[in-house]
């Protein structure tokens, strides 16, 4: 279990946790149960812990399945930097959301799971795991011409390529372009 | 196109059925308990979410029962070997076991959702039924059971409480928290992205299977659904009582209803496959307990181990797959990996590629830094369950086979083609099977090593016995860098390919499907050609398409029947 980046099971667990919570808080609210106002506040809870845990963190090795697309609210939770990159504040964040919904029945099962992606958010914090934002790859302009290479500035017949390199500044005469001791004349009319 | 018609409806037959099982058993429940006579009073108390509340807990049972059956293999491998009639189409519903299993597994999360939901609002109604403003008959009920003689309906009995405390002083509120804890947990690090960045976590966490079943079991203990009583019923007519609960403690006409819990049954829908499950375990114990002696230990680049051990009673067909353990690296994990070995040798063997935290750990054990060779009895000890699964026998079967494998997914097609050399070998030709395609496209050059001896061996095996027309190979190389490219591009004009040494050209790229499937449909025109692919899913959604492409749609011209191995 050496490896395992604790971060991306309490993601699942935390976006498990938050459509439990609206489900219970739309139960309770709907059915107007006692101390239903506990169900609307569960619902907005609810609501944001889905877009805050949304966009999956980059994994430290290998690559990472994209949410459909979370590219969106990857823009706005990166916003927040060290807030949203800290685990240690979403483990407090987590726990301080879950307190209120715990005095309604309809929404403990959502404190009981949110407690537990809090606990696992902590320990992934412990372990100093970060939340990275999966950046879009820069679409790499095709280089025109740069793996071209230039082509030969004279007629065959040419000289091995390493002749071609050494400097003409050594022989003036034969180095430089090809000097045709027969005038060619170009057949193009 | 008859065949995949075939195969793929046998997959909908059975999930037709199954969600036919779940209507019916669903719509039955709540047809009875909205219409049964007994619960009529407690229909007053809380509506028809009881009857929603019971239809979802009969589905629950039945998900519940069938859901450990995918996940024993023994009685799988039993079923699959003595399964006589429609032998292939049965076989390959079987190698579907898992997705089955997910399959039930939403199905449990479905219907305990809806269990959830009718509970919460059945509690809510219990409570409001004991509230100071209740009258009628809602008040009346919800204060049976306040005196000696009376067997009480509503569970809530005071309003000075709420409705969380409520849940957690009954046995079925606390197991019901717990289990859907349980199931919780299990889903959430059960999704394929888990389960592909850490195999471990999703398997130790879904061992708490074992709380879930345990608290299925003593849920229904404490009965607190209550319906009358029989005897109830026949002293105190419900249609003519109702109205009269005022004079029920007079006892006349209408005596005191009696009330009394249904016992609960979940544990007899799961104790059959929960005993099956516990001998798969006991087995797989068995198994871990026999001895299995390592003969051979090679260490082949790019991370690949391959392993020859022996073990008594071992008896394997190729493309089967065994679960290994090493007690030294962890003490309870099991990982599956494809056997590599014929069944006429007489060891069998895994190649094993680094790709995670355990296999990773194996290869430190197993090659010592520095390639000095351990020797074989400090090596430690490793325990072998299986070999389970396994579609590839199949190949056999069909006068034409193709067989297709990407990178690591070669190795089910290694024992294969290992097993078709042997039977070349015995006897002068081979039953049935007249021609072999294999291809195998693989990103990395030096990952073709261990499996090019075989192919050179295959190789000169077939032009000796004259049979160089049975296997045709084709090797597909995706991958390489500029100075492989110049070594391969100097050494383009030799008679043996400069990267695998075998009389086959490697090829450079991706193949190209069409032209592969068109030449093949052209060679054999009235052939059913089995199609086996080993490999990533893109990969598998081509070749299907392929499959479906060129087969002809006249019954007696080429017909592809594509089988995917999975794990």
């Amino acid at each position: 279990m050496g490896q395992i980046e604790w971060a991306m099971w309490a993601n699942e667990q935390a976006l498990a946790s938050g459509l439990i919570l609206i489900t219970g808080g739309i139960v309770a609210t709907a059915g107007r149960f006692t101390q239903w106002y506990f169900g609307t506040y569960s619902i907005a809870a609810g609501v944001f812990i889905c877009l805050l845990e949304y966009p999956r963190g980059k994994r430290k090795k290998g690559s990472t399945m994209e949410r459909c697309g979370q590219k969106y609210m990857t823009s706005v939770v990166k916003l927040f930097g060290p807030l949203t990159r800290n685990y240690y504040v979403r483990a407090v964040l987590h726990l301080l959301l879950s307190v209120p919904a715990g005095f309604l029945l309809a929404t403990i099962l959502g404190t009981a799971c949110l407690a537990i992606a809090s606990t696992i958010y902590l320990l992934a914090a412990i372990r100093g795991e970060q939340w990275i934002p999966i950046e879009p790859k820069p679409k790499e302009r095709p280089q025109v011409g740069g793996t071209i290479k230039q082509p030969p500035t004279n007629p065959p017949p040419r000289p091995p390529a390493e002749v071609r390199k050494k400097p003409s500044v050594e022989e003036e005469g034969a180095g430089g372009p090809q000097v045709n001791p027969i005038p060619v004349t170009d057949e193009v009319v | 196109m008859v065949c995949w018609i075939l195969s793929e409806s046998v997959s909908i037959v059975v999930v037709l059925s199954w969600l036919a099982v779940n209507l019916y058993l669903f719509i039955d429940t709540f047809c009875w308990y909205e219409g049964e006579e007994a619960f009529f009073y407690t229909r007053i108390i809380l509506g028809s979410t009881l009857a929603w509340a019971r239809a979802s807990a009969a589905c629950l049972n039945f998900n519940c029962m069938l859901i450990l059956l995918p996940v024993s293999r023994n009685f799988i491998s039993f079923v699959r070997g003595t399964s006589m009639c429609c032998r292939g189409l049965w076989r390959r519903q079987l190698d579907k076991n898992l997705k089955f299993h997910e399959l039930v597994a939403y199905g449990i999360a479905a219907n305990a959702t809806i269990h959830l939901v009718a509970h919460l609002f059945n509690l809510e109604r219990y409570h409001l039924g004991q509230a100071e403003d209740a009258e009628g008959l809602l008040a009346a009920l919800s204060k049976l059971g306040n005196t000696p003689n009376e067997s009480y309906l509503n569970p809530v009995r005071t309003l000075h409480t709420n409705t969380t405390t409520e849940l957690l002083m009954t046995l079925a509120g606390i197991t019901g928290l717990v289990i859907s804890l349980a199931l919780i947990l299990i889903m959430t690090s059960s999704t394929e992205f888990i389960r592909q960045s850490s195999y471990e976590l999703f398997w130790y966490t879904h061992h708490i299977f074992i709380i879930f079943f345990v608290g299925l079991a003593i849920h229904g203990a404490g009965r607190i659904i209550r319906g009358q009583t029989g005897e109830s019923l026949t002293l105190h007519n419900v249609t003519f009582c109702r109205h009269r609960y005022a004079e029920w403690q007079a006892a006349t006409l209408c005596p005191v209803p009696q009330f009394s819990g249904k016992e609960p049954s979940a544990w007899k829908w799961t104790l059959g496959p929960v005993v099956l499950y516990a001998c798969e375990r006991i087995i797989r114990f068995w198994r871990f307990r026999q001895e299995v002696v390592i003969t051979k230990v090679i260490s082949h680049p790019s991370a690949v181990l391959e392993l020859h051990m022996k073990k008594r009673d071992f008896k394997m067909a190729p493309g089967q797959y065994i679960f290994i353990q090493c007690p030294s690296i962890s003490p309870l994990e099991w990982h599956p990996f494809t056997l590599t070995s014929a069944p006429q040798e007489d060891f069998f063997s895994v190649h094993i590629r680094a790709s995670g935290d355990w296999t990773e750990a194996l290869l430190k054990v197993f090659v010592a830094e520095g390639q000095v060779p351990k020797e074989l009895c400090s090596l430690p000890r490793l325990a072998v369950d299986g070999p389970f699964g396994g579609s590839l026998t199949d190949v056999f079967h069909y006068p034409v086979s193709v067989c297709i494998a990407a990178g690591i997914g070669v190795t089910p097609f290694a024992s294969l083609l290992k097993s078709v050399w042997y039977k070349c070998c015995e006897s002068q030709s081979l039953p049935g099977l007249s021609k072999v395609y294999f291809y195998w496209i693989c990103r990395d050059a030096t990952a073709f090593e261990w499996f090019a001896d075989l192919l050179l061996s295959l190789e000169t095996q077939m032009s000796e016995q004259g049979k160089a027309h049975l296997l045709s190979y084709h090797i597909f190389l995706t991958g390489w860098d500029e100075n492989q490219a110049i070594h391969i591009a100097l050494h383009w004009d030799e008679s043996t390919d400069v990267i695998t040494g075998l009389k086959q050209k490697t090829f450079y790229g991706r193949p190209n499907w069409n032209e592969e499937f068109k030449q093949i449909a052209y060679n054999h025109p009235s052939s059913t050609i089995g199609v086996f692919f080993c490999g990533p899913k893109a990969m598998s959604k081509t070749l299907q398409k392929m499959c479906r492409l060129y087969s002809s749609a006249d019954p007696r011209g080429v017909h592809f029947c594509y089988n995917k191995e999975n794990f």
